[in-house]
């Protein structure tokens, strides 16, 4: 899917990064993301590579999407929110 | 007959905006621009299965001018993902090779098999959710493991970082990418279609860039608009187009610039772009598509599965292609002349858990969405066919550090 999902740099390791996802840890890979990364940043993953730095100022309008999408309890009927709870899904847990 | 249109939300008077102000003032602009076009209808499309979601779930079609018709056309990956395409996984499957692909392949028909069908068969087929996956499952086994890679350039970007990453010796890549901007050119010049502008997708150009449209509008004097998925993000750019069309002036707008550059991501597109080479091919019920696939380069033709395996598409004559297959019209509607509802399938006898044709099978495809999102109601709702990365696959390693 197109969409992606974005989350919050949490740390970053080489080409690595740890992005927090609505308080879901994951590890993102950071191969294609063409600005530098650094924990507080918000990125764009997609299948589990960043493909977007977004900009802070930015973020709200980014961000208000996925609130309504994953405000509700999931359904499985409802495809976009089953998407973006894919994608986050999806991406490699954070090591413990 | 149309069925009865139901929304997820309960339609447009619930939608949530951000900013209800704003919501309402855009749709008074857009049904005001599209009354000055003075035509009907005016026929406005767009390429991404997310797109089509937004629009179907947020209920926007319900605030759109009676003679706005905004079309969903080649924008779902999983769809146009060719029946030969599909025939080369099922074949290799069937020949005892190990398969790894995104979820929503797997019930997508071939001539008479999908991958699915191979796999009840005792085919060996994983689904995951990334190329990284599929790398760390075949660190895992001795065995070859073929990567059906599909998707358009978003996803192709992945592809070819984890290709530039040195992926183990057993690891293969199938490609089906698909490069969205050609066939943008190839719908424009349907004689059906009239199309009288693009709304391109925000993210497909967070990669490219809102500067490869450029030529495209050139040569076909059509405007394209760059669009974000949020409800007013979408309005906003329908109405931005609708001016451009209004005014007759054929130009690129970036309405997304919170994710879009002119020059696009260029790290990605290297990277893209020294793993794959376009080439011309089919897309499922649309057409042939010059430089429209994305192949491997030599260079990387020892993963290339179609150099190492001998895939002999003969071997699925002995199957006769499904009844109904004959009368899905997912082409068409891939191409923007017919909609779902022009279906004598659609949500009878193909349905998300029994799909007929591509359309219905992934989360965006317009039939699917559709159903979902404005179907029948008394269907009830069905499983989706995305699921995680397999039992037993590390995340260790995900992308070498």
């Amino acid at each position: 899917m197109c969409l992606g999902v974005p989350g919050k740099v949490v740390s970053v390791d080489g080409s690595i990064a740890v992005v927090d996802f609505w308080g879901v840890r994951k590890q993102i890979c950071l191969d294609v993301v063409d600005q530098p990364v650094a924990p507080g940043d918000y990125i764009l993953n997609h299948v589990g590579y960043a493909i977007r730095r977004i900009p802070a100022e930015e973020i709200g309008a980014t961000l208000a999407l996925y609130e309504e999408l994953l405000r509700h309890p999931p359904e499985e009927d409802d495809l976009m929110a089953a998407d973006v709870r894919s994608e986050i899904d999806g991406a490699a847990d954070d090591q413990p | 007959m149309e069925p009865p249109m139901t929304s997820h939300n309960g339609g447009v008077a619930e939608l949530k905006f951000r900013d209800p102000a704003r919501a309402r003032s855009l749709a008074d602009a857009l049904t005001r621009v599209v009354g000055d076009i003075d035509r009907s209808p005016v026929s406005i499309m767009h390429v991404c299965g997310s797109h089509e979601q937004a629009i179907a779930r947020f209920g926007l079609r319900a605030t759109l001018p009676r003679s706005l018709n905004v079309i969903m056309g080649p924008g779902c990956p999983v769809c146009i993902t060719d029946v030969p395409e599909v025939d080369e996984g099922v074949v290799l499957a069937r020949q005892g090779v190990r398969i790894a692909t995104y979820g929503d392949m797997l019930k997508v028909p071939g001539t008479s098999l999908s991958l699915a069908d191979a796999q009840a068969e005792g085919a060996k087929i994983d689904v995951v959710y990334s190329v990284a996956h599929a790398i760390e499952l075949a660190k895992q086994i001795d065995e070859p493991l073929v990567f059906f890679a599909t998707g358009f350039e978003t996803t192709a970007v992945a592809t070819a970082a984890a290709i530039l990453r040195n992926p183990p010796p057993n690891f293969y890549v199938l490609s089906a990418h698909k490069y969205i901007p050609p066939v943008m050119e190839i719908v424009a010049e349907m004689p059906d279609t009239r199309v009288e502008g693009f709304l391109a997708a925000g993210h497909a150009a967070t990669i490219t860039g809102w500067g490869v449209f450029e030529p495209f509008v050139a040569r076909h004097r059509l405007p394209v608009v760059v669009a974000g998925f949020e409800p007013l993000d979408i309005l906003a750019g329908l109405v931005r187009l609708a001016e451009l069309i209004r005014d007759g002036r054929p130009a690129v707008e970036n309405m997304f610039p919170r994710c879009v550059t002119k020059d696009g991501n260029l790290r990605a597109q290297e990277q893209l772009w020294r793993v794959f080479r376009p080439i011309g091919g089919r897309w499922r019920g649309i057409a042939h598509v010059p430089n429209g696939n994305l192949r491997l380069r030599d260079e990387f033709s020892h993963l290339d599965a179609r150099k190492r395996f001998d895939i002999d598409l003969h071997t699925l004559w002995d199957f006769a292609p499904a009844a109904l297959a004959q009368e899905c019209i997912c082409g068409d509607i891939m191409a923007g002349i017919k909609s779902p509802h022009d279906c004598a399938l659609f949500g009878k006898a193909c349905v998300p858990h029994s799909p007929v044709g591509a359309c219905m099978v992934s989360s965006e495809g317009t039939c699917k969405i559709w159903y979902q999102y404005g179907g029948h109601p008394d269907l009830g709702s069905v499983g989706r066919t995305l699921s995680g990365p397999s039992e037993g696959i590390s995340d260790r390693g995900y992308c070498a550090r």
